[in-house]
């Protein structure tokens, strides 16, 4: 993204996001598995499928823009 | 979208869990770790007002788009779609792609070339510092003004979807966006943009997904709201702009397309200098061409986590909304809640907290959209020119940090005073859209008309704005009943229609008072033109780009597409 400055990507930044939301929400639709919240179509377990989504979205931004020690110190 | 302090009851409309509150906290700490991580990039002027000139296009696109996503936009607009039905739509769509497509293809070129800081900068240099001025100070005043406002109306929709203390929303937001837009300049605002925009994609998704399973896809949705709402058109979106008696707006085609697609949405997307600016940090001509093009693809698809959210509210809820009014009966809800409802209705524990992460830096985002175009403007519009010309650029950052808290400072009295007086809130609103209209006339004369004159521009730029001003004052406050079926040309009109008409009269009023200015005064030579006015400079050429490449092609893509769309929905 910035080729004067040298900044980590800001899509690292997304994914260090996605990531870690996607682990809290992963984890927290696991815990309800058995007592799903009172809340509509509860039973699709949206939060598994969802939290999923964002860890391999969050992963991948991760893996792909990471800051690489040469780049950053040029 | 207007706001009033009635939008909310005060009862709590959801409870957040333990995940939720580690949600919300960890977004603040990202936010404020990547402004400390970004403080070092922002020494010069140009890196810190215009985030170095080295955004990409698709950076800069999101940033441009994200820039009016803000929190009250999404809630008020959900709000509009439960009101209205699928016309709501229209505002992101004939009231935005055209806009957004022009502004890439037609206006960029000048304002990218000349090397403006900002909107009231290209003015300088096109007509002079007193068009320039009068632009510089309405919008620092307002943009800081706005800020107050949305930043105490959100405080109000926090109190009441998680009952939130309101100074405990103000300070601590306010603080936040202080620190990290203090120190990172534009570099930071654009950084959360960007998170902002994935956040509220990813908090806001689901309900229109799971909407759609609940009800069974769009003809169930559709079957739905005829059951409960019988008699009444919510799914169509150009069928009842026949007259004004066919709509709940009481707007015809003649409203939608030229004073908002023709003026207001052409006024805001190509002269706001809140959005211009974030295109103005793209790193070469072709992002900068490139990023509002990009935006305009995004902001066609945000209807789907806004406009069907409320569709799907009229569908599924069980209560009837209502408007907005000072005092809701127990249990009674306005349209504005339907978004929170809607999350309410699906997301349990970690959702709910995404979902309400995404409305907060819906909120922050905004707010560091705000302070930084008002440190920008007021550092070279107003300090520079008129204050102190030679300072070292050193300074001018300093200059521009400083301005940040002082914005934010003045933004939270705003808050407070609104707190007090609640009709300033609704005064500074429509004070923000006086402006707009005729600016975009003022700015678009001076693009592609070399003959417009240095008063002129600065003259036809007053009278827009006086008369947007006095229209306000006859259509709300002297007497609506006469003025009302003048202005916006029927009865009927209620506020966004009678805008609508505000914007297209202003608009041309600022054109004829320019035309006929410029025809009595002495033109500015040519040699002081160059790089300001189309027919003096020379633009870019895109043979030798591939046709994948070229701004034109994703610019008549949009185009199509969003012609697709009226057809789907008409």
């Amino acid at each position: 993204m910035s080729e004067k400055h040298h900044i980590i990507p800001v899509w690292f930044f997304v994914g260090v996001l996605l990531l870690v939301y996607g682990v809290m929400i992963f984890i927290s639709g696991l815990a309800e598995w058995s007592h799903p919240p009172e809340t509509v179509l509860a039973e699709l377990h949206a939060p598994v499928w969802w939290g999923g989504l964002l860890i391999v979205l969050g992963g991948s931004y991760c893996a792909m823009f990471r800051p690489r020690a040469e780049k950053l110190n040029q | 979208m207007s706001l009033t302090l009635a939008m909310f009851e005060t009862t709590r409309l959801v409870r957040l869990s333990g995940v939720d509150l580690a949600i919300i906290v960890f977004y603040f700490g990202l936010v404020l770790v990547i402004g400390f991580y970004l403080k070092r990039f922002a020494k010069t002027g140009e890196d810190f007002f215009l985030a170095g000139r080295e955004m990409t296009a698709w950076v800069a696109g999101l940033a441009f788009v994200s820039a009016n996503l803000g929190s009250l936009e999404l809630l008020g607009w959900a709000g509009s779609a439960y009101q209205y039905g699928i016309m709501a739509a229209h505002w992101y769509w004939v009231g935005a792609i055209p806009a957004m497509v022009f502004l890439g293809i037609v206006m960029m070129p000048f304002y990218y070339i000349s090397k403006t800081h900002s909107v009231p900068g290209y003015l300088k240099l096109r007509y002079g510092s007193e068009a320039s001025g009068l632009s510089a100070i309405t919008f620092a005043v307002m943009t800081i003004l706005m800020s107050g406002v949305n930043m105490y109306a959100m405080a109000v929709v926090m109190k009441v979807v998680l009952g939130w203390d309101i100074n405990f929303s103000i300070w601590v937001s306010s603080l936040t966006v202080g620190v990290y837009v203090a120190a990172g300049g534009l570099f930071s605002a654009i950084f959360n943009e960007v998170l902002q925009f994935f956040l509220i994609w990813f908090g806001a998704l689901l309900i229109p997904i799971l909407g759609m399973i609940e009800t069974g896809g769009w003809s169930g949705m559709v079957a739905r709201i005829h059951q409960n709402f019988p008699g009444q058109d919510f799914t169509h979106m150009w069928a009842p702009m026949g007259s004004f008696a066919n709509n709940p707006m009481g707007i015809n085609w003649i409203g939608i397309v030229f004073g908002l697609g023709a003026v207001q949405s052409m006024g805001y997307w190509t002269t706001d200098f809140l959005v211009v600016q974030r295109v103005l940090s793209a790193k070469d001509i072709r992002s900068a061409k490139m990023a509002p093009i990009i935006g305009s693809f995004f902001k066609m698809a945000v209807p789907l986590i806004v406009i069907l959210p409320g569709l799907l509210g009229l569908a599924v809820l069980p209560m009837h909304l209502v408007p907005n009014a000072p005092n809701l009966a127990p249990g009674q809800h306005s349209y504005n809640e339907v978004l929170p409802l809607m999350l309410a209705r699906y997301c349990g524990p970690g959702l709910l907290g995404l979902g309400i992460t995404a409305l907060v830096a819906g909120f922050m985002a905004g707010m560091a959209g705000n302070v930084s175009a008002f440190a920008t403007v007021w550092t070279y519009d107003i300090y520079r020119p008129f204050l102190n010309k030679t300072a070292p650029d050193k300074h001018y950052v300093s200059m521009g940090r400083w301005c940040t808290l002082i914005g934010l400072i003045v933004s939270i009295g705003t808050a407070y005073l609104v707190m007090g007086f609640a009709s300033i809130m609704d005064y500074v609103q429509a004070l923000f859209g006086f402006f707009i209209a005729p600016l975009f006339g003022t700015v678009l004369l001076g693009m592609l008309w070399k003959r417009v004159t240095r008063w002129a521009g600065f003259l036809g730029l007053l009278a827009g704005t006086i008369s947007s001003v006095t229209m306000f004052v006859l259509m709300q406050k002297v007497d609506p009943q006469k003025w009302v079926p003048i202005f916006a040309r029927s009865p009927l009109a209620k506020g966004l229609a009678q805008d609508m008409y505000q914007s297209l009269w202003s608009c041309v009023t600022c054109v004829v008072v320019t035309v006929l200015v410029t025809l009595v005064t002495r033109p500015k030579p040519d040699e002081e033109l160059v790089g300001l006015v189309y027919s003096l400079t020379p633009l870019a050429q895109e043979e030798h780009t591939s046709i994948w490449h070229r701004p034109i092609v994703w610019g008549v893509s949009a185009l199509v597409l969003l012609v697709i769309l009226q057809i789907i929905f008409w």
